[in-house]
């Protein structure tokens, strides 16, 4: 089926990306930031859904926002953010952190107008799909990637046993 | 403007990489340690955007597969961070990341 207004859809999640995250770093409440990065994600998923990548969308929504943000919003709760709010927002190494971050931009941007015609002009591949997304994918996931998978689950099992060894008030 | 209003795959690569510089400049600059974790995760979804615009300029699904391995690898590093937190929070009752300076001679 052919996209409509791919362009109007574009920038508008482009847009709450971008606003998303300038919230997400100069907010002083972090349940602000917390709520402007789960704004960021959600459009995120938007455009993975433009790039023809739902199942990923589906993880980012469920996973991401779903869980890894739930997870900042119970932590936010734990500690407690009134002093914090506070205090000074922006450390000592602030104007060298912006300087750094302004040379990286120009790098970007050298490396992005230098080499923008190795991209192809048009922005899909009009093949036909054989399969459905989540059938490829999976495909994938169990043939070529089974031991990064698997490593993975075991990575996962690891996180799990640090998280609670490190929140626990006895070891 | 025509080449504005194409969106080719480097539209998504600018979108990433101005989603990283402001995840870099929210890790450098904030003090409280919750917002640079959420600093981190803005980078990581950079990193993940890149990944599938590739993977749909290439044709092949192997981006997408990496992004959901990114997003898992993100889990994970969420929870041992924010449980590093939490034991850092119990002992010093500050989330300001200036104060852990123990090591600093």
């Amino acid at each position: 089926m052919t996209p409509v207004a791919t362009p109007f859809f574009f920038y508008l999640f482009a847009g709450m990306m971008l606003i998303g995250g300038i919230l997400v770093i100069t907010r002083k409440n972090p349940v602000h930031s917390a709520l402007a990065l789960i704004v960021t994600l959600l459009a995120q998923a938007s455009i993975y859904l433009m790039l023809y990548a739902p199942f990923v969308a589906g993880v980012q929504i469920i996973l991401y926002a779903g869980g890894i943000m739930v997870l900042f919003l119970f932590v936010i709760m734990l500690v407690s953010i009134e002093r914090s709010m506070k205090e000074r927002q922006f450390n000592s190494q602030r104007v060298v952190g912006i300087i750094a971050a302004t040379a990286l931009g120009g790098l970007f941007i050298a490396v992005y107008s230098k080499g923008k015609d190795i991209f192809p002009d048009h922005a899909v591949r009009m093949t036909a799909a054989e399969a459905p997304n989540v059938q490829s994918v999976a495909t994938l996931l169990f043939g070529p990637y089974m031991f990064a998978f698997e490593i993975a689950s075991l990575l996962l099992l690891v996180a799990i046993i640090g998280a609670v060894v490190m929140a626990k008030k006895r070891i | 403007m025509e080449s504005m209003l194409h969106i080719t795959t480097l539209h998504y690569l600018v979108l990433g990489a101005a989603l990283f510089l402001l995840g870099v400049i929210g890790v450098l600059t904030r003090r409280n340690v919750v917002i640079v974790l959420m600093s981190i995760e803005l980078i990581l979804n950079a990193v993940n955007l890149n990944l599938v615009a590739f993977s749909r300029m290439s044709g092949g699904l192997h981006g997408q597969v990496f992004a959901i391995f990114v997003i898992t690898d993100a889990a994970a590093e969420a929870a041992v961070g924010l449980g590093i937190l939490i034991a850092f929070f119990r002992n010093k009752e500050t989330v300001n990341i200036d104060e852990v300076n123990l090591l600093k001679w």
